[in-house]
């Protein structure tokens, strides 16, 4: 039985996101067959040409969504954390696009329920982090996260510590 | 049509009336899309002699075939032509970033904008939604604020703005149109037409899907694009930048220095791409759709401009550094800041600041014309002042200079055009055509007046493909051959910077051409779409009187002052002998006259029939 820890999503790299929205085109193509980023489920927001960074789904422990919704049109799927949209009972009302803390929660353009990232459970694995020509992106637990910026820390403060040993 | 959008939306801002009608396969074909489409539809819809600045002037929009796909610098593309204040001939830019592909995904392969708004006004493009929006609100903003302020007030983060800035709407003759706050339609002036025709900005959102013939194919082919992106060909965009080019040049004596004066600079050291990269560039970002990235974004650590903020490239390095003596880059990066704010050509706006330094130091203008500052080569803070002059056109000097070199040289009058350094009417780029000769050709015969991007005719000479230092036969073919494939790279909208990943440039593009958009292409009607293209917009230039050998012509310093700079270059200049023998081979190749005018029959092969009457006066 996988453990809530074990569930993984997809997470970009602030430093390393360049805001080039490939991950937005790779979306559409896999999800939608077309180019479109209006149809992708992870979406790029650039301020100003220093901040970039892609956002989707991150599969929430206590997801925000799935208690908005008026029409219990959401679940979360036990083993991936994966948010289910029951296109029959969504009417649209967008309760849940305006509970998510992410904007990952988002409305389809043309089947006018909402739509977000399934981690491309049938393809094997999330093909935005496949396309990202930066690396920037990445399928991971929360746990491995704090473990990287664990890492990065430590990392800074050594070299700050050898450089300010070293003047 | 798969890819293409198949509309063409026209608009008059004179009586407000909005109409679309299709694009023909045909007519895609044959002139792809970007600057080959552009300059097809400015023929067919100005009449010879429209000013420039006069509401008949028209402003085209026009997107590529593969603008709005996945194509990694081609998907998020989009040009700009008109008649060019500058040149009174062809004017064209391209930009990418993320206008382009919104354009595209509203449903337009290009927008025909004429007439003259009663007062500032933008356009709002809403997919088939089309409005003419107040602007005066907008008045002397910045590209980029207007850029906030529009999105702000649509209330859409993800609505797309292409807009001038002050310069644009004062009409300097180098204004340039902007996206994405430093992407810009650099070149030519059309940020000066678009202020002339009291048109802020064009804003769009897209939300049409964007469909390719061969989805499959397609996908294949972005992905090898990418792979081959992480590797040699595009190292030097993704790692020191351009700004390489300075140690690069300054070694073979190319680097133009204090306007043309000397071709190796002494400070060049301190604005090199390596001292750049390792004291100003913060971060290096990029366009949409490609994750080449290349967009060196440079912050100012300390100084009296702390916290300047710019995408600096090598061209505009050059022409607010060594072209004006400058050693230091917080006073490049601010002046680079400031071109973009008041919307300019980073290259133009340092070229024609050199030009009054140049002018100040031998004396033909005072301290007080130059109201007061001190215009001495090398003053960095001086650059900056006067680029922030010439933007608002204050003073006489800024007034004056917004004209452009060879504009600003016949009001100054006093052998002013001696320092004029522009071909056409356009500024000269950086590279030292005295010790570059195939450049010196290159830039000549350009439809555009003085580029490097029409031919990249530098690159033989810089590469040592060829003997640098004089210009002979064959070096016409070079040219052509190259000139065609810039042409068919330009309509199809790829980034120049990408160009190196496509190792058979002519084939793989022409098969990128296919797979997007159904419609068969071979590597040879690839190419000869780009000689189609050529002689268009000779024709054009023709029939506007500026189109003849007497306008492909050199700066007077680039004929006249030999290089005076110890080293293999010194005493090099073009002479009159080998450059004449240079246009009689290009133009031999071209299949046009003596004159440098396309013949009826090189117009029958290229399928341009219908414009014989303009050459017609013209056969030798």
């Amino acid at each position: 039985m996988p453990r809530p820890q074990d569930r993984k999503f997809v997470s970009a790299d602030p430093d390393k996101c360049i805001g080039c929205v490939v991950c937005e085109y790779a979306c559409s193509m896999v999800k939608e067959k077309t180019y479109n980023p209006t149809k992708s489920r992870i979406r790029a927001i650039r301020m100003g040409p220093l901040v970039n960074l892609a956002v989707t789904c991150r599969h929430c422990a206590d997801p925000a969504c799935v208690a908005a919704c008026p029409k219990d049109g959401l679940s979360q799927e036990e083993n991936t954390g994966i948010i289910m949209v029951d296109e029959d009972a969504c009417n649209g009302c967008s309760w849940c696009i305006a509970a998510c803390s992410f904007g990952a929660m988002m409305m389809h353009p043309e089947k006018r329920v909402v739509f977000t990232c399934d981690s491309c459970k049938e393809e094997g694995e999330p093909q935005c982090v496949k396309w990202c020509p930066e690396e920037a992106l990445s399928f991971v637990t929360s746990e491995v996260l704090a473990q990287k910026s664990r890492q990065t820390a430590v990392k800074n403060l050594i070299q700050e510590a050898s450089e300010k040993a070293s003047e | 049509m798969f890819a293409y959008a198949g509309r063409i939306l026209r608009v008059d801002l004179t009586t407000g009336k909005v109409s679309t009608e299709p694009l023909s396969e045909e007519m895609a074909k044959q002139y792809i899309g970007g600057i080959g489409l552009g300059i097809r539809l400015l023929m067919d819809n100005s009449k010879k002699g429209t000013d420039p600045f006069s509401p008949d002037n028209p402003l085209i929009f026009a997107t590529g075939p593969l603008s709005g796909t996945m194509g990694p610098t081609a998907g998020n593309g989009y040009a700009v032509v008109s008649k060019s204040p500058a040149t009174m001939g062809v004017g064209e830019g391209k930009a990418h970033g993320f206008f382009g592909p919104d354009l595209k995904r509203a449903g337009y392969d290009a927008v025909i904008i004429t007439g003259k708004a009663d007062k500032l006004k933008y356009l709002w493009i809403d997919d088939d939604s089309v409005q003419l929006m107040d602007a005066e609100h907008l008045s002397g903003k910045s590209p980029y604020a207007t850029d906030v302020a529009i999105r702000e007030e649509l209330g859409d983060y993800y609505i797309r703005v292409s807009a001038i800035g002050e310069a644009g709407e004062k009409l300097c003759r180098f204004a340039a149109i902007i996206n994405d706050e430093f992407r810009a339609i650099g070149r030519t002036g059309m940020g000066a037409v678009m202020g002339s025709k009291n048109l802020k900005a064009v804003a769009v959102r897209g939300t049409n899907d964007v469909n390719v013939a061969d989805l499959e194919g397609f996908t294949e082919f972005v992905k090898m694009i990418h792979e081959r992106m992480k590797g040699p060909a595009t190292t030097k965009y993704k790692t020191l930048g351009t700004p390489a080019n300075v140690l690069v040049l300054n070694a073979l004596q190319a680097l133009a220095t204090r306007n043309f004066s000397q071709a190796t600079f002494e400070g060049a050291e301190k604005v090199s791409g390596e001292y750049f990269n390792e004291h100003y560039v913060k971060k290096i970002v990029g366009c949409a759709t490609c994750g080449m990235r290349c967009d060196h974004i440079a912050v100012v650590p300390e100084g009296p401009y702390k916290g300047s903020t710019s995408r600096l490239e090598f061209e505009c390095l050059w022409s607010l550094g060594p072209l004006c003596g400058v050693d230091r880059l917080d006073a490049i990066i601010e002046a680079m800041r400031l071109a973009n704010h008041y919307g300019m050509d980073g290259i133009s706006v340092g070229v024609v600041v050199a030009f009054a330094m140049d002018l100040y130091e031998n004396g033909i203008i005072t301290k007080e014309q130059a109201d007061g500052l001190d215009l001495s080569f090398g003053n960095g803070d001086a650059v900056v002042e006067l680029v922030k002059r010439i933007g608002k056109r204050e003073g006489w000097l800024g007034d004056v200079l917004a004209e452009g070199t060879k504009r600003a040289a016949e009001k100054i009058g006093k052998g002013a055009e001696k320092y004029a350094c522009h071909i056409k009417g356009l500024e000269l780029p950086g590279y030292d055509l005295r010790s570059l000769k195939t450049a010196a050709l290159g830039f000549s015969i350009s439809f555009r007046g003085a580029c490097h991007l029409r031919s990249g005719a530098y690159s033989p000479d810089v590469k040592g493909k060829v003997d640098r230092f004089k210009i002979e036969k064959g070096r016409g073919k070079i040219i052509a051959k190259n000139g065609d494939l810039y042409n068919a790279i330009d309509s199809l909208i790829v980034c120049k910077f990408s160009r190196g990943t496509y190792y058979k440039a002519e084939e793989e593009l022409a098969q990128y051409y296919t797979l997007a958009t159904g419609i068969p292409m071979t590597a040879e009607e690839l190419m000869k779409d780009g000689d189609r293209i050529e002689n268009l917009a000779r024709l054009f230039n023709v029939r506007e009187g500026v189109g003849t050998r007497a306008y492909d012509t050199l700066p007077y310093k680039i004929t006249n002052v030999p290089i005076p700079d110890e080293g293999a270059a010194k005493g090099q200049y073009v002479n009159d002998k080998e450059f004449q023998l240079g246009l009689d081979d290009y133009y031999s190749v071209r299949g046009w006259t003596k004159d440098g005018i396309p013949t009826v029959e090189k117009l029958k092969e290229l399928n341009l029939s219908e414009y014989a009457n303009i050459v017609k006066g013209g056969e030798s």
